[in-house]
């Protein structure tokens, strides 16, 4: 059958409400894992996250030794002899790369720091390559963290007063608690496959809270559509209705997303990998979020009806 | 909705043209490029740091530095004043960024203010007679000078303003191609160098203050006392590096300093055939270095850098010609470096390195490949699944609007000269893909319009209408994410949150209007009595 459209159910009549409620658990007991990964042990800043040096301030190389593969150990063991605070060392894309990130110790100058460590490593490796240099002040760190959370809290905020602005109070919190659940369980993803948390992260996370609104955005603005037309029906059976009827363009939408994303995270580097895993992972926590988190919030609050005050449903169970 | 205004056709055509037109010079290659018609455009995209390598330093200039040197000075000066005006005083010094000192005889403490009014401020900008710093009484003999807050921090200000030019100036010396040097807030400075090899060259380079001054070796000094950092009133013990002590004690007034220099160039010793920093002083610098050396035959004079002793020669006779060299252990390299440095000036105050992000050319000439095939890849992929979902006819049109859509997200980052970062080739492929999304958005509603009974065209015109708002707050929604990141990011991020934007705009132009003009065209031509979709 050619083309796919044809295959998808011209009326798809699931019962995406009945669910509501054991979503709405799972949905809980994920977002209090999530924080737990990715708050504890509660040490600033970064918590349970595998912290970048963005936020932490210290120094990053990544090395490369290419054609011959880096020996981990040895980098390891020459850093350890060296005095400096918190030193990691992983291999980053081909074995021929690795990154090293440490910390400049108490009362010594990061260039300092970094250029006995280049000469440690060209001495105990051979040629090496230093293709990559980053080093992040203290002051600059903070700076980068705290202006990193403002803008979620920003955006967050925006994207309430704009659903408010263009539909009513109800959708924007609806929106808003999905915003929410999907960031917390984007940290938790990042947290439970130890990603780095770095600017390129919040990037990403913003991007998500995007695609979340867009997706949300064209369940609320059906919704209210059929809230219009459907007087008389109750709210659940409206939202059911809404969810699938804007089904195929969800799904064909999403995919889209994920197969660029894919493509992206396959061809796109060492760099790009992280990025896009945790895209994918939003596109599809996005889609979840809209049809199980925001439209329930509705349904749990109610929302004005013509010229009727506000009418409350319980979930049907 | 379906009519088939002549303004959407040309609208149509032109953003076509205009795509093609200026994302074609980045196909094309240098020399082709060079050898077309003058009206034809020439901008390629502007690749950040981390694609075609280079260095991102964050300096802070240290204000508190700054202040802090004011404050000695002016400690000094007072010193030299009073002593000048034959007024007694004791227990000068300086606390919480004032001085206060007590004048042995109170009936002279109104004449001390006065002279040390005329000789330590400088005036304000914009008033007459105010002064940066203000002497006040202070119990019964005392007296209190301290500094206008409002004056510091334009010197301050005025600080950054200078290293900026200086740092211009050394980075234009180096020969690095196209620095970007930006202030940011109140007391930071970014400098951005394409292509630089070695980013500790250019962060000595930039980070050296090149404080140059000559100073008069105190020869009377205890030595001993010395080694434990004590120097005689009105001399300083500094390190040196002329390898034969580790310190010397040098009077505190310079002789002449690095602003009094008109140029300076790498050479070699006659003599010895050592790498040494040739100089030129300019007439007063020249007037003064005779002077000092007339009278100092005989004695050792410090050639001293950012508080370290280069070299400490003796005078043999009066150097009158204004002219001379610093040698020390230089290589040609650093001896040029630091010519380098004297000609663009000292700076101000102390610069630190706060940030610094350097990729190598090889790293961002990989991330380019990377990223060019996972474009073409996503893009590719975007393609074929909204031909297989949507058929020839309808999935074809998503194409042709998406490949414009391509087109001028590529020619509008050229002519704007937009930074395209790594994150930001990311933030192109999911706006492509996100851009698909107002196409289904509206034909998703044309099927529902078709199921519900319409005809063909009242389905597609109701398809388009219904479709707007949602397509519009969905891509409001973007825009704000992407307005938030411009706003807090920096660098990549930054870079990320314009391709997404630029893009977020030509989707809702290719989708909406790009579709609609080929949609009219086919249904002119075919007549149909249904869509090919449901």
């Amino acid at each position: 059958m050619w083309p796919l459209i044809k295959i998808l159910p011209i009326k798809t009549n699931f019962r995406f409400v009945t669910f509501a409620r054991y979503a709405g658990v799972a949905s809980l007991l994920a977002a209090i894992a999530s924080l737990f990964l990715a708050l504890y042990p509660l040490t600033p800043p970064c918590g349970g996250m595998n912290c970048g040096i963005d936020f932490t301030g210290g120094t990053l190389l990544e090395i490369s030794t290419a054609p011959q593969e880096v020996d981990l150990a040895v980098v390891r063991g020459e850093l350890g002899g060296m005095d400096l605070g918190d030193v990691q060392v992983q291999a980053f894309g081909a074995p021929t790369s690795a990154l090293v990130r440490f910390q400049t110790p108490e009362g010594e100058s990061a260039e300092q720091a970094v250029s006995e460590v280049k000469a440690a490593l060209t001495a105990s490796l051979g040629e090496v390559v230093f293709a990559k240099t980053e080093v992040v002040g203290p002051k600059v760190s903070g700076e980068l963290f705290e202006s990193g959370l403002l803008a979620l809290g920003v955006a967050i905020a925006l994207m309430l007063l704009y659903i408010w602005f263009r539909f009513e109070l109800q959708y924007g919190v609806g929106a808003v608690v999905g915003l929410f659940h999907d960031v917390i369980l984007a940290f938790g993803f990042i947290a439970l496959f130890n990603l780095e948390f770095s600017l390129t992260t919040i990037a990403a996370i913003l991007t998500i809270i995007g695609y979340s609104m867009n997706d949300t955005v064209v369940v609320f603005d059906r919704l209210r559509e059929n809230i219009r037309k459907y007087k008389v029906m109750p709210l659940a059976e409206i939202i059911d209705l809404t969810i699938n009827e804007t089904l195929s363009r969800t799904v064909i939408t999403g995919l889209t997303a994920i197969l660029a994303l894919t493509g992206l995270a396959l061809f796109g580097g060492p760099t790009l990998f992280a990025f896009s895993v945790i895209m994918i992972f939003g596109v599809v926590i996005g889609t979840y979020s809209s049809i199980y988190v925001a439209a329930p919030v509705i349904l749990l609050w109610g929302v004005k009806r013509g010229e009727d005050e506000a009418e409350p449903l319980p979930v049907r169970s | 909705m379906m009519t088939l205004s002549r303004w959407k056709i040309i609208a149509v055509v032109l953003a076509a043209v205009f795509g093609v037109l200026f994302s074609l010079p980045n196909l094309l290659p240098q020399q082709t490029l060079a050898a077309m018609p003058a009206f034809f455009p020439r901008q390629q995209l502007n690749l950040g740091l981390d694609l075609q390598g280079g260095s991102h330093l964050l300096l802070e200039v240290d204000t508190a530095a700054l202040r802090a040197e004011r404050l000695v000075n002016t400690v000094e000066d007072t010193r030299v004043t009073l002593t000048a005006e034959r007024i007694a005083f004791s227990d000068l010094r300086e606390q919480g960024g004032e001085i206060t000192l007590q004048i042995t005889d109170p009936a002279r403490r109104s004449a001390a203010a006065t002279a040390l009014r005329g000789a330590l401020g400088t005036p304000l900008a914009g008033t007459t007679g105010g002064s940066d710093i203000t002497v006040s009484n202070e119990g019964e003999a005392g007296l209190r000078i301290s500094f206008v807050e409002a004056a510091m921090d334009a010197e301050a200000g005025k600080a950054v303003e200078q290293s900026i030019e200086i740092i211009r100036r050394r980075i234009d010396e180096l020969g690095t191609k196209e620095p970007t040097i930006i202030r940011q807030g109140v007391d930071r400075i970014v400098v951005q160098a394409p292509g630089e090899s070695d980013p500790e060259r250019l962060k000595n380079v930039i980070g050296q203050t090149a404080k140059l001054t000559f100073q008069m070796v105190d020869e009377s000094a205890d030595l001993a006392a010395a080694a434990e950092g004590r120097a005689p009133p009105g001399s300083e013990v500094l390190p040196s590096e002329d390898g034969l002590t580790p310190f010397i004690v040098v009077r505190r007034r310079a002789l002449v300093s690095g602003e009094m220099l008109t140029d300076a160039s790498q050479g070699f010793d006659s003599q010895t055939g050592e790498a040494v920093v040739n100089f030129r002083f300019n007439s007063m610098g020249a007037r003064r270095f005779g002077e000092a050396t007339a009278e100092s035959i005989g004695q050792r004079f410090a050639i001293v850098l950012d508080g370290r002793v280069i070299s400490a020669p003796v005078i043999r006779s009066a150097i009158t010609g204004g002219s001379g060299m610093i040698s020390g252990s230089f290589t040609p390299e650093s001896a040029n470096d630091l010519a380098v440095l004297l000609r663009a000036g000292a700076l101000p105050a102390p610069l630190t390195v706060e940030e610094q992000r350097t990729v190598g050319a090889e790293l961002g000439a990989d991330a380019v490949r990377a990223g060019q095939i996972s474009t073409g890849i996503g893009f590719v992929t975007i393609l074929v699944f909204m031909v297989l979902a949507y058929g020839g006819l309808f999935g074809g049109i998503s194409v042709v609007a998406l490949l414009i859509n391509a087109l001028l997200i590529f020619a509008i980052m050229s002519v704007t000269q937009a930074t395209l970062t790594l994150p930001g080739i990311a933030g192109l492929i999911l706006t492509l893909a996100v851009a698909v999304d107002a196409n289904v958005l509206i034909y998703e509603r044309m099927r529902d319009e078709i199921r519900a009974g319409r005809t063909a065209i009242a389905a597609m015109d109701a398809g388009f209408s219904k479709a707007m708002s949602s397509i519009i707050d969905a891509n409001v929604t973007t825009i704000l994410a992407a307005l938030i990141m411009f706003q807090f990011g920096s660098g990549p991020v930054r870079g990320f949150a314009w391709t997404l934007s630029i893009g977020v705009v030509t989707s809702v132009f290719t989708a909406v209007l790009v579709t609609q003009v080929l949609l009219a065209l086919w249904f002119r031509a075919a007549r149909p009595k249904t869509l090919p979709i449901v």
